[in-house]
């Protein structure tokens, strides 16, 4: 637990704060993204924790200690730090830089080799090619990977990022943040992450501190500042698409109909169309005794069909896992024009159903701005 | 830059060498140097172990003040005077290294110590100069991740530091040393020995072949330790540093 009581930092000859009684705290295990525009205290912030700088006034504790209390040298061993400018030691080999701590720690030789390669591994890296290179034959993003491994390699409890993606491509990036997220449910590691990326900070974050020259502005869950922003600084920088951000942090099963009507493939087409109408159903989904989902017919091909509903499915290519968030679920939705999308579990079992109105169901289920409902819209032309 | 410079630098020596040693064997035999040298090996190989000795000596005294006084002006509090010293330092530099060594005897009398003691002080600038700019060298960022990680200031200068900045601070070294081995002749003033017995002597007979056999070993001494100190950085200086653009521009 990293925990910060109206810390305040102002550097010599500086008029104004570049941290302002800040307080926060960040639950152990858990991550606590920082965001906020250039200049507005993050880094100051990050480097009052490890003591590279030092606290003005207010207290920041780790755990039950006082950070003033500790030897910064010990306290610096327990704390993986990703400075901004990444730092690589240029004399060193990228083996050498990740066992810096490791070494510092006398771990032995096989340990560190083990260690170093597990984590280039982690990184995306291949071992074998990046080992001994030195950082000026890396790329400003590979570089960045490399740093992040060197902050991790002696597994410290708690982690000081400071915008370690930065330097990264998007898809890159989205690969080492699903990764890291995966490691971290794993290794639960108390984290104070920077980024200047709002979605970034959605994704990654259990709480977010939102700051804007050295106060903080809002701090809580993604989920809190999308709903509930604080102000209009806030819902600014969360930006006026907030109500699709959100649908990063839904899942798929958080909002599909369980159990969607179907049939089954070897059900007769007629009957099933019969049924259709009197339901007043144009589509339909098809699965196999075993719950499979074999694909969909539509009224017209059932239509005067002697034979089972097998004969006629059409494949569906629009399924999701139930964990798939909702942004990829909505994208996939848009992209072919059936409006839905159908969610079936690693077997292919059918699970849920998805179309625009249960996605509005839940989206709009806590986001209240005033204008709600339209009601039932039709396509009839004008109404008299 | 430097791997592409000592390739120049490296052929350029060469080449004076070359030059050097045709116009030497041609002025030599003229003034009966070679004959000189046949028949009194064993006086300038002992001359010249003591001129070895004297460079050798010095340097090393000046390498064991210069280094930890060039760090320790980049140290805290000591920032603050290092321009001032370091221009104080400049202007020393200035009195001619004949009347370092004049002030030296004043103090001192004669013999080796006195020879060595100046050597040692006319060494001394170029190493504390390249130190302190090594070590301001290095980008700020670096050391900020050594102590971000946890390393003690110690562990900062050892592991980050030195090997960053080893290339300017051997530069440093290394013109130091060859500038004293020609220094090191005028050691023979103080009675310090070394070759500037025979260079003076000569010049005190008008004898070129007394003279030659002192001048000759003395420059091929400094050559040698010029390469030797090529050769170290080579092996030492971290292939990190090394930037490629700067062997492709040669
Ligand atoms: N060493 C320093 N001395 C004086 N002022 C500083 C120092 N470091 C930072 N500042 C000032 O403190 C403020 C906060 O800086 P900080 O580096 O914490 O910003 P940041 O949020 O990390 O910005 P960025 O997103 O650009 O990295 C800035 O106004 C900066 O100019
Ligand atoms: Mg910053």
């Amino acid at each position: 637990m990293i925990r910060l009581e109206r810390v305040t930092k102002i550097y010599p000859g500086s008029a104004f704060p570049a941290v302002d009684s800040v307080s926060l705290e960040v639950a152990e295990g858990q991550i606590c993204m920082l965001i906020g525009s250039s200049g507005c205290g993050k880094t100051t912030i990050m480097r009052m924790i490890n003591r590279l700088t030092s606290i003005t006034s207010g207290t920041i504790h780790i755990g039950d200690q006082n950070v003033m209390d500790m030897d910064p040298i010990q306290l610096r061993r327990q704390i993986g730090y990703v400075i901004q400018q990444i730092g690589l030691f240029p004399h060193m080999t990228v083996y050498d830089n990740i066992a810096t701590v490791p070494k510092l720690l006398w771990w032995d030789k096989k340990r560190i080799a083990e260690r170093v390669d597990e984590l280039l591994d982690l990184v995306n890296l291949d071992p074998d090619t990046y080992r001994f290179r030195y950082p000026r034959e890396l790329s400003g993003g590979q570089a960045q990977r490399v740093g992040v491994a060197r902050a991790m390699a002696a597994d410290p409890p708690v982690m000081l990022m400071d915008e370690p993606f930065g330097a990264i491509d998007p898809i890159n990036r989205e690969v080492l943040q699903e990764e890291f997220l995966r490691i971290q449910a794993r290794l639960r590691k108390t984290i104070v992450f920077v980024t200047h990326d709002i979605d970034e900070a959605i994704k990654m974050g259990d709480k977010i501190a939102l700051l804007d020259a050295g106060r903080l502005i809002q701090f809580g869950s993604p989920e809190e500042l999308l709903t509930k922003p604080k102000n209009q600084f806030v819902k600014d920088f969360v930006g006026a698409d907030r109500t699709l951000k959100r649908l990063n942090l839904l899942r798929v099963k958080h909002a599909m109909l369980r159990n969607p009507v179907h049939c089954l493939e070897e059900d007769p087409s007629e009957k099933v169309a019969e049924k259709m109408i009197e339901q007043d159903m144009s589509y339909l989904l098809v699965t196999d005794r075993q719950g499979r989902l074999k694909g969909y017919v539509n009224l017209y091909d059932l239509r005067g069909h002697k034979g089972t509903v097998g004969d006629v499915v059409r494949p569906l290519s629009l399924t999701v896992k139930p964990d798939t968030n909702l942004k990829d679920a909505l994208s996939k939705m848009l992209s072919y024009d059936l409006g839905i999308v159908v969610a079936v579990d690693d077997a292919g079992r059918l699970q849920g159903f998805l179309n625009t109105r249960t996605l509005f169901s839940v989206v709009g289920e806590s986001y209240d701005e005033r204008g709600g409902h339209w009601g039932r819209i039709t396509a009839d032309g004008r109404i008299l | 830059m430097h791997s592409a410079q000592s390739d120049r630098s490296g052929r350029f020596w060469v080449l004076v060498a070359v030059v050097f040693a045709f116009a030497a064997g041609a002025f030599a035999e003229h003034q009966g140097f070679l004959s000189f040298a046949m028949e009194h090996p064993r006086d300038i190989f002992r001359l010249l172990g003591q001129h070895l000795q004297l460079v050798l000596t010095s340097s090393a005294i000046a390498i064991a003040v210069g280094v930890p006084l060039g760090t320790l002006l980049t140290r805290g509090f000591m920032r603050r005077y290092r321009d001032w010293i370091l221009n104080l330092l400049g202007i020393c530099q200035t009195v001619p290294s004949l009347a370092v060594i004049a002030i030296a005897m004043v103090y001192m009398g004669i013999g080796k110590q006195t020879a060595i003691f100046a050597l040692v002080i006319y060494s001394l600038l170029p190493i504390i100069r390249n130190t302190v700019a090594g070590l301001a060298s290095i980008d700020p960022v670096v050391l900020d991740a050594g102590r971000g990680m946890g390393m003690t200031p110690w562990q900062v200068l050892l592991r980050v530091e030195y090997p960053n900045a080893l290339y300017i601070i051997l530069t440093g070294i290394r013109t130091s040393t060859v500038i004293n081995v020609g220094t090191a002749a005028l050691s023979f003033l103080v009675g310090g020995g070394g070759l500037g017995d025979l260079i003076f002597t000569g010049i005190a007979m008008v004898d070129p072949a007394y003279m030659l056999a002192g001048a000759v070993p003395t420059a091929a001494l400094a050559i040698a330790l010029n390469w030797v100190f090529g050769q170290l950085e080579k092996r030492i200086i971290s292939p990190g540093l090394v930037y490629e653009h700067h062997t492709t521009a040669a």
